[in-house]
């Protein structure tokens, strides 16, 4: 099913939570709402599910409008927070219930709905634990639970908030690739919430940037990574040395660090370097030079926290093969490959 | 270009009492609360000050603040002050020792002590009387000393120390438990004897919830009745509170004149109300 | 020299502290629960049983019923609409609704049944009107049946309200995504939690309803076998120097209360998050 959010605005009390938000979300598309605490993801998720209602705008389902259509009538599968499980209900009816409650005709059999349990418990690897109260179960658990219970009711749309915000790193990253497998075997339309850039760029087909209400770009991770639309998707989106200097015909330059960026309008402006944008240079080749103050191995690059002969921080990461033959205390040069500028 | 996003956004909708809820059933639920609270409390209330308003200014002071009016005053509101003082006192011990200190049939006491909320007053008023007369366990005790207790204003406090204690242990006991022991410790390692940490450190944290079960206790001790009347004496003057004054009035068909000490004492209770509000806004900005 | 922690008082104070509650908690609350059993059985078991047996102490016994029978369903659906309407539901001026709701035990039960003297009351405002259609409001069954709901009418509902605050709107809200009515949200998802809650208000409701003296003193009218409540047989009675009757139905209001602790107890630990100051 297709998402067409048009315009939609929502505050609470003077707090503008949506300022005009807009975005499509194409049939089957795992999208991710990425943005920091307040930036109005959440809001814009309920908003979907039809737990929250726009002041302005409209939401659409295929086409049809649904802005003003009651939560219990939209059949959207909504993932909690902190779950919202049923706390006196077995895991197996916590899943049933959206199936018991249909009235008439829409109403499965008995059977009927107990297949489509079992068969879910199946699909979240939860098999023979129906009996179970929400109380007995783990954190990672009660997680699966809920995306079972969500995705009982065959809903046109399964929405996540904050799906793994409760969990430990471990458990976290492996019902990240559950997700992903589940996503991929239902074919659900998928939208979650998220603050972890990274969790957005790994698991999403594409990402929505929040920030203050607004939508500040839509992309695929490569996109939002590599081309940020503006100085805020570059600092939330990726690690990025963040610079305060100025440009003066198509060059910003910050005491010793100076870089192209052509397009950009003379005047005060921010530059963001990735560190794996900073490479080694030959000694005596004219690049930035830096003394390294701290080293430390990360996975398969070291991370070097060095500072500028004129006292600014950078950080920048070299691939560990092959060691790096300077310590800390020691001077190296380095190059600038590539640089994000924009103006203020 | 005529595409979608470019159509006019949809007309402002704010609802204009409140946010529409996606928990449906708030029209109805409010609509019901709000009938209910109207016809059965507001309006009443409403009523009585209506009646009251009926009068001259010059009236309604003249039954207000008759003398036998004031010196029922003085008992009820003179009476409830020191029974929420004794019950702030020997609450905060009992409080103290449940949360504190194990001892045989802690259960039961902390079951006993909201005997006061179970027990109809009237009862109470009846066993209190018959315990502190002068031939009853307790009035026959302390007689020798001179004390009656019985039919006098001292019988009065005795009743409504009856009716307020829980008020006092049930605010504190909570706040007394959650007080972690780290704070005791920290001021035990830095120097403090036990005294000083009870009087420095403990007592302080303690300070509002024990004010609001004061409050609270002087608040239901002023318009107490059942448990009262039957150990007051009821002399006019010297052991009359205050709701039997609205009694008797009304037994008189003094209707205006039952209404202005009504109203009189309702003006109490919602300042008392109020001051409960404030030390609980206090309470809260400290917690 | 015995060790003991840092935040423990010497055993002496200890002793002290047990002894003065002790003390405190016999002369009020023990001695006269102890007075009012003595008191009845003083001539015995049989006068005793006699005069909880006399036609008047049995039509008081019913009314008493009856009032709660009224009285507690009707403020146990108030009080359930309301902790709806304020706990699940934002709006402005709710912590004002809520004062509003806990007002009746800020005001002297004995104000609470002239309130109502003074509008269905011969003299009041629809005095004449309800003597024109012959209805009786005060002086009967609706009178005591009105103050009495006025006296408990918050108990239900300040013990339903923080307690559906606390649990959020969460397992509403995924109820109602999942396709469920309101009704049927209410039933399948809120009441269960909030049933012992619900009970432990129902139940100081009915204590105090049963027991209520002050108010119904004043609209009942003290008509012998007719509006006579179990208190105010309690105070004829002892009015009338019939220590053992007035006694003896004492102590089935005193057995009353002991039930309702006990249950009280009983529900605490069953949901320990209702125990909270209160009424």
């Amino acid at each position: 099913m297709t998402i067409s959010i048009q315009s939609v605005a929502k505050s609470f009390g003077r707090f503008p939570a949506l300022n005009g938000v807009s975005l499509e979300i194409a049939d089957g598309e795992l999208l991710a709402l990425l943005g920091p605490s307040g930036s109005g993801k959440t809001t814009l998720l309920r908003a979907i599910a039809g737990l929250e209602f726009p002041e302005a705008g409209q939401i659409l389902f295929d086409g049809q409008d649904m802005t003003q259509v009651s939560a219990a009538a939209r059949r959207v599968g909504f993932v909690f927070q902190q779950y919202a499980l049923f706390r006196h209900m077995t895991v197996a009816r916590n899943i049933a219930f959206g199936l018991e409650v249909r009235k008439g005709a829409g109403k499965p059999s008995k059977a009927v709905i107990q297949d489509r349990v079992e068969h879910l418990l199946k699909l979240v690897e939860l098999e023979g634990l129906g009996g179970r109260y929400p109380s007995q179960l783990s954190g990672g658990q009660r997680q699966r639970v809920a995306l079972a219970r969500a995705l009982a009711v065959d809903p046109s749309v399964l929405l996540l908030d904050e799906p793994f915000g409760a969990l430990d790193a471990t458990v976290r990253k492996s019902l990240r690739k559950e997700l992903r497998r589940i996503h991929d075997a239902t074919g659900v339309t998928t939208i979650f919430v998220t603050h972890d850039q990274e969790e957005a760029l790994e698991l999403a087909d594409r990402v929505a940037i929040l920030n203050l209400g607004v939508i500040q770009q839509v992309g695929t991770p490569a996109e939002v990574h590599d081309a940020p639309a503006n100085a805020f998707v570059c600092g939330f989106v990726g690690e990025a040395n963040r610079i305060e200097g100025e440009v003066q015909a198509g060059r910003f330059s910050a005491g010793d660090i100076v870089v192209p960026a052509p397009g950009v309008a003379n005047g005060a402006a921010t530059a963001f370097i990735r560190p794996h944008e900073l490479t080694r240079a030959k000694t005596g080749a004219g690049g930035l030079r830096l003394t390294a103050e701290r080293i430390t191995p990360q996975g398969p690059v070291l991370h070097v926290e060095a500072r500028t002969a004129d006292g600014r921080r950078l950080e920048a990461a070299f691939a560990r093969a092959g060691g790096l033959g300077f310590g800390v205390g020691d001077q190296v040069e380095v190059a600038v490959e590539r640089a994000h500028v924009f103006g203020a | 270009m005529t595409s979608i996003a470019e159509r006019p956004p949809a007309g402002v909708r704010r609802p204009l009492f409140r946010r529409r809820s996606a928990i449906p059933g708030f029209g109805l639920t409010l609509g019901v609360t709000l009938a209910i609270l109207s016809t059965v409390v507001l309006i009443p209330l409403f009523a009585v000050a209506l009646k009251a308003g009926q009068q001259s200014p010059a009236e309604f002071l003249a039954d207000a603040f008759s003398q036998r009016a004031m010196a029922a005053y003085r008992l009820s509101f003179g009476a409830a002050f020191i029974a929420a003082a004794i019950n702030a006192l020997f609450g905060l011990v009992t409080a103290w020792a449940l949360v504190r200190y194990e001892f045989p049939f802690k259960g039961l006491v902390n079951a006993i002590i909201d005997l006061p909320f179970a027990l109809p007053t009237a009862v109470a008023g009846i066993a209190l009387a018959s315990l502190y007369a002068e031939n009853g366990w307790v009035g026959a005790l302390v007689k020798p000393l001179g004390w009656k207790v019985a039919y006098t204003p001292l019988g009065v406090v005795v009743a409504l120390a009856f009716i307020g204690l829980p008020f006092v242990v049930r605010t504190v006991e909570p706040v007394l438990r959650d007080l972690s022991a780290d704070v005791e410790e920290a001021a035990a390692s830095l120097g403090a004897n036990r005294l000083q940490t009870l009087v420095r450190v403990i007592l302080p944290a303690l300070a509002p919830a024990w004010l609001t079960g004061f409050a609270l206790a002087f608040a239901r001790g002023i318009g107490e009745y059942g448990s009262v009347i039957f150990i007051a004496g009821n002399m006019p003057y010297k052991s009359e509170i205050a709701p039997l004054l609205i009694i008797i009035e009304l037994e008189e068909y003094k209707y205006a004149g039952a209404a202005a000490i009504a109203v009189t004492m309702l003006g109490a209770s919602f300042l008392m109300l109020f001051v409960i509000n404030l030390i609980q806004a206090w309470a809260r900005r400290r917690a | 020299m015995s060790r003991r922690p840092a935040n423990a008082e010497p055993a002496l104070v200890q002793a002290g502290v047990l002894a003065v509650m002790a003390a405190f908690l016999a002369l009020v609350l023990i001695l006269p629960m102890a007075t009012v059993f003595y008191e009845a059985l003083r001539k015995g078991l049989g006068p005793a049983l006699e005069a909880v047996q006399n036609p008047d102490a049995v039509s008081a016994i019913k009314l008493t019923l009856i009032t709660a029978a009224i009285t507690v369903p009707f403020n146990a659906v108030f009080g359930v609409c309301a902790a709806w309407a304020v706990a699940k539901h934002e709006f402005p001026g709710k912590s004002f609704l809520i004062t509003l709701i806990d007002l009746p035990f800020s005001v002297s039960p004995v104000v609470a049944g002239l309130i109502y003297v003074l509008i269905f009351g011969a003299q009041g405002w629809f005095g004449e009107w309800l003597i024109d259609h012959d209805i009786k409001i005060i002086f009967a069954l609706p009178g005591i049946a009105l103050a009495t709901i006025f006296v408990t009418f918050p108990f239900v509902a300040r013990e339903l309200i923080p307690l559906m605050q606390e649990q959020g709107v969460d397992e509403e809200e995924a109820a109602v995504s999942l396709g469920a009515s309101g009704l049927r949200t209410f039933w399948s998802v809120t009441a269960p939690n909030i049933r012992w809650g619900l009970l432990y208000g129902v139940l100081l409701c009915n204590a105090r309803a049963m027991g209520e003296f002050g108010a119904v003193s004043v609209v009942s009218g003290h008509i012998r076998g007719l509006t006579n409540t179990m208190p105010l047989h309690v105070e004829i009675l002892y009015n009338e120097y019939d220590f053992v009757g007035a006694f003896s139905v004492a102590a089935l209001l005193c057995g009353l209360a002991i039930v309702t602790l006990a249950l009280k107890t009983l529900l605490e630990i069953l949901q320990p998050q209702t125990r909270r100051p209160g009424h």
